[in-house]
């Protein structure tokens, strides 16, 4: 007997599993294979470096799903089965030990912590188990030193602060950056983070980390140091594509995908890893925000099971920095500058990034009261639609 | 179908209030508040479209 059509996904993080969830919201009937290699069931990663890192949660908390819950959806969830190959004409993913068929694959192996010093005992903060790990070094009296001025260097401080840790947050560049924002909000940030006596050290390249039975010196390259108890790195994400380096899929920084997110016929990329093209602009770009995962992974179900084509995700993200919810929404080319929205409120106000002809293509939410947020929005999906 | 939400992951993104407003609201932090817990079935796809595209999987629809 012939066996049934079958998809397999590698990677069991939110675009991998969302991807399962939403196959079955559109009705698709066949066999889902889901390979996981962290030994843990489904969880988020946003909480990690809030909820969890204070310890507000148990790090179960952080779970989407039960046994259960996959099994009600049949999905077979194989975890520990990281994949090692791929032959994409003989349509088989290889793992350590066996060649798994499918009919159409898709690719959400995500990224893992860039950091040239792990060997020195320096942390990074990507799984589960490192939030577990970095939140018990913290604990207590605890000088930390966090290397990397962005997003999630900003939430790691922020969170030692809260557990009583005195903080240093180095970064190599003269600014701090928030994601696709980029500088634009670093005096904010930077006036945030010093009110909370968080030590900024910025345009400081980092020459060398030593460490000693009990502490860590790090050192700067135009001279000077810094001396913690705990360091984490917080300086980015290398996608997780080795495995896929003969397959004759297109690798640059990522897997290079059409604008619907076909890697080759039958096979998709999503979430972290993707770099999906531009449909205006052709160019191919990864995008690490956990909307644009879900979004990515919604439309891949859509295309396999309906031969659906579903519109360019408008990117999402946000951050709680010592209590600030900062979120933004839309796009920000560097060229143009962050302006207060006319009736924002002093202290939580609304900023649009616009592209001088009075388009609006993005918005951020200081703290910002939230109908003024989703008006904001709106004027975002408004200046999309006149294009 | 019945709803629940976690209003401690809610990250007060708005998605819900945008896709199904007649079911989900937000208060003065922007944490999502259920207007309806046990909708109408005319709102299911919007509720489980909210449901689907909340980033924090803050909303839990039960059959």
């Amino acid at each position: 007997m012939a066996r049934r059509h079958r998809i397999v996904i590698v990677g069991a993080s939110l675009a991998g599993l969302t991807t399962a969830e939403a196959l079955r919201a559109e009705g698709y009937d066949g066999e889902i294979l889901l390979l996981g290699d962290e030994g843990n069931l489904p969880y988020g990663r946003p909480p990690l470096s809030k909820q969890v890192l204070l310890g507000d949660w148990d790090p179960e908390q952080a779970i989407f799903k039960s046994r259960q819950d996959l099994d009600d959806l049949r999905i077979q969830f194989r975890d520990l089965q990281p994949a090692t190959g791929l032959d994409i004409g003989g349509r088989a993913v290889h793992t350590a030990t066996e060649a798994l068929d499918f009919d159409e694959l898709v690719i959400a192996t995500g990224t893992r912590s860039r950091s040239s010093w792990v060997e020195a005992g320096v942390q990074t903060l990507r799984t589960l188990d490192d939030a577990v790990s970095i939140r018990r070094a913290m604990r207590g009296p605890q000088r930390v030193a966090v290397l990397g001025a962005g997003i999630l260097g900003s939430e790691i401080a922020a969170a030692g602060r809260t557990l009583g840790a005195s903080v240093a947050l180095i970064g190599r560049s003269s600014t701090i950056t928030f994601g696709a924002v980029g500088g634009a909000l670093s005096a904010r940030l930077e006036e945030l983070h010093e009110k909370h006596d968080v030590q900024l050290y910025l345009g400081r390249a980092v020459h060398g980390i030593a460490a000693t039975a009990d502490e860590f010196r790090v050192t700067f390259a135009g001279g000077g140091d810094h001396t913690a108890d705990v360091v984490v790195a917080a300086i980015g994400g290398v996608p997780n594509v080795e495995w896929l380096e003969d397959s004759g899929l297109v690798l640059d920084d990522g897997v290079v995908c059409d604008a619907r997110g076909a890697a080759a016929p039958g096979v998709y990329a999503v979430g972290d890893v993707a770099a999906w093209s531009d449909p205006v602009t052709g160019v191919a770009r990864r995008v690490e925000h956990q909307s644009n995962a879900i979004e990515q992974a919604m439309a891949v179900a859509g295309t396999i099971v309906h031969d659906r084509t579903s519109p360019a995700p408008v990117p999402f993200f946000w951050s709680e920095i010592h209590g600030a919810r900062i979120k933004a929404y839309g796009r920000f080319p560097a060229q143009h500058p962050l302006i207060v929205s006319d009736d924002s409120i002093a202290d939580r106000p609304v900023l649009l990034s616009s592209d001088g002809d009075g388009r609006i293509t993005g918005v951020v939410a200081w703290d910002a009261p939230p109908p003024a947020f989703r008006a904001a929005r709106h004027l975002v999906d408004k200046a999309k639609e006149m294009q | 179908m019945h709803i629940t939400v976690k209003t401690d992951a809610c990250v007060g993104a708005g998605q819900c209030a945008l896709v199904a407003g007649a079911v989900f609201d937000q208060d003065d932090d922007g944490i999502v508040v259920v207007l309806d817990p046990d909708p109408d079935v005319s709102e299911a796809s919007a509720v489980l479209r909210a449901a689907a595209l909340c980033p924090a999987r803050a909303i839990t629809v039960h059959e």
